[in-house]
């Protein structure tokens, strides 16, 4: 294509909109209408009980009470649970929660009762007085206790094993058994949860008058949501309309759906003929919204004297929490992207996915790839330990070379399809990392440091990511008489510059301004048929159809242009919305074209005369053609065979106190390919974005459960999101752009990319640092605080003299 | 998070605040409500009544003189951090609120609220602990100086009486050959710390004749221990001194055997930070 704009560093359009308080979110909608109504929900306070008997005669007496709703007050499809939206053949104990409690709490903030009234703070001082009666019941609080199965969360499943599954290459533990040297590792990540700014929230307005519902929420898809409510509420799909506003950030929490309010509060809005609102509130986001990350991994790995690896052996057990609405997403991405950019000759992963008493998991920026990232970098980075090798070296012996591409792993990835890659180039973005971190010089710096007794430490991490998963995506492209583009794509938008880097590949394609370009994200009255916003997908499927419906467009403008100019349609270029005849003067701009492409009968202003069927067309022919239809549009819809796997490669310097054990991050670089750049600006803005929320995954953020299930750090004081302070004053950035065959701009997704390797990279330069005072420390649990770091060098006392051990003889080690 | 009903006041004289305290079973005063209205939204207080002192008049003041600092009741983190005289009367206070919180809430939240909210992880409350001060206190019975050692309670717990309010802190100006320091430990910028501690050491000369140390986040309540003697012995350990009086605990955030380490890193550099600055204050004096 001509390229223009795209691949430009074009200034987000969306910024002046949102650094002005002008984005408009779902909780400033209907604000002023005074017949919107408030909901609050009665959440189980226990981690584990039988409901009893719930009481509700005391909300009656309290003015300004609409309703309340408990499961009984649930019909039909309603009161059956919610979907489990991803089955999966191993998914054998699957179970969801209902939307209301019913007898069973399995977690610390279900949903148990829902009040509507005139306003929240009335809402929430009419569900202070439900009375439950519970009867306790012993919950499983951590992996520990879901595998022990002394208790079970769900009385039919006694083991706490939703699923069981095994891929396996070649014969991994054959070839373990038969290598040089092996190791084990057992290697831990903890609970964390994506906690964007603007938590969850929906609006519904039912109209008597049409019939219609129209429900804006907070969600990463719309076309999910409209399904769902329709199903759920037993409407005509055509009845409901889903409208995506500004959100105030996904990071994955709002890809699940729908969530009890989601549904709850449409069948409100109809039931009782008034708007109503549910604005979740940070404590609910806490113990309501799902969390991720929480997974033990057992590994066994065979290999020969560079470190090639000949057999690999996963085991690990991952917390789903109470329920698996979202499937096996999360355990199956770490299942096959842990494998990173390299190629065991033989590789075995099985894991179980195991129920605990807790918020529910679903995909979290990332999902599963950086506990993935974290075990086959620590196991890297314990082979060469081990060998006495320089860590890249090992990486290096391991890498998927450029020629092999498309490269099959003989794996099935988590959209059901092959696991293959379609390009990178891993030795050349290896190479660049090494330039830009500073890695062969970084044994002086080490020296230097020491010598004023500060401890320093180098470490990276390697990763690819599955990227722009399918089904499909699709594009509307409409070029209006005035000549500005109106484009409508169905996926929602949560502030990752869609409108921005969209208009680009409209702007470039169509050959129009820039300005001139309007898109439209998230509305299913727009777009109804659309997937949604995650796995790095929003740009590879839906720019992708966006490029494809505006080629359709432009298509049909010049073929209108060239009848209009007389013209050969290959004589014909377009450029800032004018159609002109290359090397003449003869020019028609497109928002005449659209004139003409739309024949009328009324004239109701200039344009339109223009256009009239007295103006327009051959008089022997039908106003519009057999194969034609009227209006200068464009639609399309791109649907690849698999998904596109960008790469990226982190490296981190660290400093730890020798006295306070405080970690501090000295310099942090990336390589990152993924394809062809839409807009830099944008890219580099994710992998800050990535790298701060990689930060706080490293070092800060946990979700601490006590073993009795409640969670002890439901608030911005005790879960510790890093503030600007704690994240690196600067990042240095590098990128590779190896195209993707597989769609026709080149593209591969860059939004979780930033996130995936911080647990590997901060874990392996925190123990570089250590080494030489501490050589059998060994960092296997992620995150790691200064506490933490306190207590294992505790565990591992200095030796005299302490240098770099060559032996890795640590590697049992947990903690 | 949204509170409970209670009832509103906010008066315009302190006699009308006192009466209404008094008058109130479980009535609560709001001041700057950087503690309090957290606990409100979160449904983990619910007073029946909030009485308002943000309208009263005289007591936004900061004013210092040679016997010290003296902070009224609604003088915020961010005046008395501003005030030059009171750096220069006690500097401890400045080098401990630059380590309360951010400016949004050293803006809002006021040094005497803080310093009665008793929070053992606070630093103020300490502080005062450490200066030796006071609070004054009114009451429908009259007004009363409370000194800081009889003070704190308890955890989160104050002697003063429910319908007392503190009009007033004061924290003594510091002394011709004393100096002090202040650090402190924390997860992030800001946040609470999982140990601080500040020292207050005065001299004779190049003897140190009184050396303390108050303690942040080291037990349930502002812990102050007076070192004087493990420091002037060759052979002391002014931190085991500290340990030995102080009961730090784990939490989400720290182990309590890393809040103790915290304590035996954080005590010594205190202790010789407060000693250089007594010096070079001493040095200052001599040399003017």
């Amino acid at each position: 294509m001509t390229t223009k704009l795209f691949g430009s560093r074009v200034p987000r359009v969306e910024d002046q909109r949102f650094l002005r308080g002008q984005g408009r979110y779902v909780d400033d909608l209907l604000h002023d209408d005074p017949r919107l109504l408030h909901a609050a929900v009665l959440r189980s306070p226990h981690a584990h009980a039988r409901v009893v008997d719930i009481d509700v005669a005391d909300v009656l007496d309290v003015e300004g009470v609409v309703a309340v709703w408990t499961w009984d007050d649930l019909t039909g499809p309603m009161a059956e649970p919610l979907p489990l939206l991803i089955p999966h053949p191993t998914l054998t104990h699957g179970r969801t929660q209902y939307a209301l409690a019913k007898d069973e709490v399995n977690y610390v903030g279900e949903a148990i009762a829902f009040v509507v009234a005139t306003d929240r703070y009335v809402a929430e001082d009419a569900v202070s007085r439900i009375r439950v009666d519970y009867e306790q019941l012993p919950p499983v609080v951590g992996i520990a206790a879901a595998r022990e199965a002394a208790r079970a969360v769900h009385d039919d499943v006694p083991d706490n094993v939703g699923a069981r599954m095994v891929q396996e290459t070649g014969d991994a533990r054959a070839a373990i058994a038969a290598a040089p040297h092996t190791l084990t590792l057992d290697l831990d990540v903890e609970r964390s949860a994506c906690t964007p700014m603007e938590g969850r929230g929906t609006v519904a307005r039912w109209d008597p008058d049409t019939s219609r519902l129209t429900v804006w929420s907070s969600t990463q898809t719309s076309t999910g949501v409209r399904g769902c409510v329709a199903a759920k509420l037993g409407l005509d799909l055509a009845k409901v309309d889903v409208v995506t506003p500004d959100v105030g950030g996904g990071f994955g929490v709002k890809i699940n759906h729908p969530w009890p309010e989601e549904l709850l509060v449409p069948l409100a809005a109809m039931t009782l003929g008034r708007p109503v609102k549910f604005t979740e509130d940070r404590r609910e986001h806490f113990i309501s919204s799902a969390h991720e990350r929480a997974q033990q991994h057992h590994v066994e790995v065979g290999f020969d004297d560079d470190g090639r690896l000949l057999g690999l052996s996963v085991e690990f057990w991952h917390d789903h929490g109470a329920y698996t609405p979202y499937g096996l997403i999360v355990p199956i991405i770490t299942s096959t992207q842990l494998l990173g950019p390299y190629k065991p000759q033989n590789y075995r992963v099985a894991f179980e996915s195991l129920y605990t008493n807790t918020v529910i998991v679903t995909p979290y920026r990332g999902a599963g790839r950086p506990q993935g990232c974290f075990v086959m970098e620590r196991t890297m980075d314990a082979i060469a330990a081990y060998l006495g090798t320089d860590r890249t070296e090992v990486r290096s012996a391991n890498f998927i070379q450029p020629d092999e591409f498309p490269y099959e792993h003989g794996l099935v990835f988590q959209d059901g399809r092959e696991l293959t890659y379609d390009s990178g180039d891993y030795p050349a973005s290896l190479a660049k990392l090494k330039e830009l971190v500073g890695w062969d010089e970084f044994e002086d710096f080490r020296a230097e440091m020491a010598a004023e007794g500060r401890r320093v430490g180098i470490g990276l991490a390697c990763y690819v990511e599955g990227t722009g998963v399918g089904p499909y995506e699709g594009a509307h492209v409409h070029i209006e008489t005035s000549g500005r583009v109106k484009v409508a794509t169905g996926l929602t938008t949560q502030g990752q510059g869609h409108q921005t880097a969209f208009a680009q590949i409209v702007a470039d394609t169509l050959g129009v301004r820039f300005e001139d370009v309007e898109i439209t994200t998230g509305d299913t009255r727009k777009m109804p048929y659309a997937v949604g916003t995650f796995a790095s997908r929003a740009a590879v499927m839906s720019g992708s159809a966006i490029h494809l419906a505006a080629l359709r467009a432009k298509e049909k403008a010049l073929r209108i242009a060239a009848e209009a100019l007389e013209a050969d349609e290959s004589d014909l270029e377009i450029a800032d919305g004018v159609v002109s005849v290359r090397g003449t003067d003869a020019s028609i701009d497109l928002g005449t074209v659209a004139v003409l492409s739309n024949p009328l009968r009324y004239a109701f202003d200039e344009a339109s005369k223009a256009a009239t069927q007295f103006s327009v067309g051959d008089p022997g022919k039908p106003p519009v053609a057999e194969d034609d239809e009227p209006g200068l549009e464009g639609k399309d819809f791109y649907s690849p065979a698999r998904s596109t796997f960008a790469n990226g490669m982190h490296a981190v310097i660290v400093e730890t106190d020798p006295d306070t054990a405080e970690i501090s991050i000295l310099k942090y670089a990336v390589v990152h390919d993924c394809g062809h750049l839409i807009n830099p600006m944008i890219v580099e803005g994710q992998i800050h974005g990535g790298v701060a929320q990689g930060v706080g995954g490293a070092l800060y953020e946990r979700m601490a459960y006590d073993e009795s299930g409640q969670l002890l750090n439901a608030s911005f004081m005790d879960f510790l999101m890093p503030y600007v302070t704690e994240v690196p004053t600067s990042i240095d950035i590098d990128h590779l752009e190896t195209p993707s065959p597989l769609n026709p701009l080149g593209i591969k997704g860059a939004g979780e990319a930033g996130v995936i390797p911080s647990a590997a990279v901060f874990a392996a330069a925190i123990e570089d640092a250590e080494r030489p005072h501490h050589p059998d420390l060994a960092i296997t649990a992620m995150p790691i605080s200064p506490s933490e770091l306190f207590e294992l060098r505790l565990a591992h006392a200095a030796e005299p003299a302490a240098e770099p051990a060559a032996e890795h003889a640590a590697q049992k080690e947990t903690r | 998070m949204k509170p409970a009903p209670f009832a509103y006041l906010r008066p315009s004289i302190l006699e009308e605040a006192l009466a209404a305290l008094a008058g109130t079973q479980g009535a609560k005063v709001l001041a700057g409500g950087q503690s309090l209205v957290p606990l409100l939204s979160m449904r983990l207080a619910a007073p029946s009544m909030l009485v308002d002192i943000n309208a009263l008049p005289d007591l936004d003041h900061v004013t210092s003189d040679d016997d010290g600092v003296r902070v009224g009741a609604l003088a915020r983190h961010a005046d008395v951090l501003a005030s030059s005289g009171a750096a220069a009367a006690q500097p401890l206070l400045a080098m401990a609120l630059s380590h309360v919180a951010h400016p949004t809430i050293r803006n809002r939240g006021t040094t005497v609220g803080s310093v009665v909210h008793a929070d053992a992880a606070a630093e103020m409350p300490m502080v005062l602990r450490l200066l030796e001060g006071s609070v004054d206190v009114a009451s429908v019975r009259g007004r009363r100086t409370v000194p800081a050692a009889e003070l704190f309670a308890g955890p989160l717990e104050t002697t003063l009486a429910h319908d007392e309010i503190a009009v007033e802190a004061f924290f003594p100006a510091l002394g011709p050959g004393a100096g002090v320091a202040f650090q402190e430990i924390a997860r992030r910028h800001g946040d609470y710390a999982l140990v601080g501690a500040a020292a207050h050491v005065e001299t004779d000369g190049d003897a140190v004749t009184r050396a303390r140390v108050g303690y942040v986040s080291a037990s349930d309540v502002p812990v102050v221990v007076d070192v004087t003697d493990a420091v002037t012995d060759p052979a002391g350990d002014p931190a085991a001194a500290a340990l030995a009086e102080l009961e730090p605990a784990g939490d989400i955030h720290a182990s309590a055997a890393y809040r103790a380490h915290l304590v035996t890193v954080l005590t010594p550099r205190v202790l010789a930070d407060a000693t250089d600055h007594a010096r070079r204050r001493a040095g200052e004096r001599s040399s003017a």
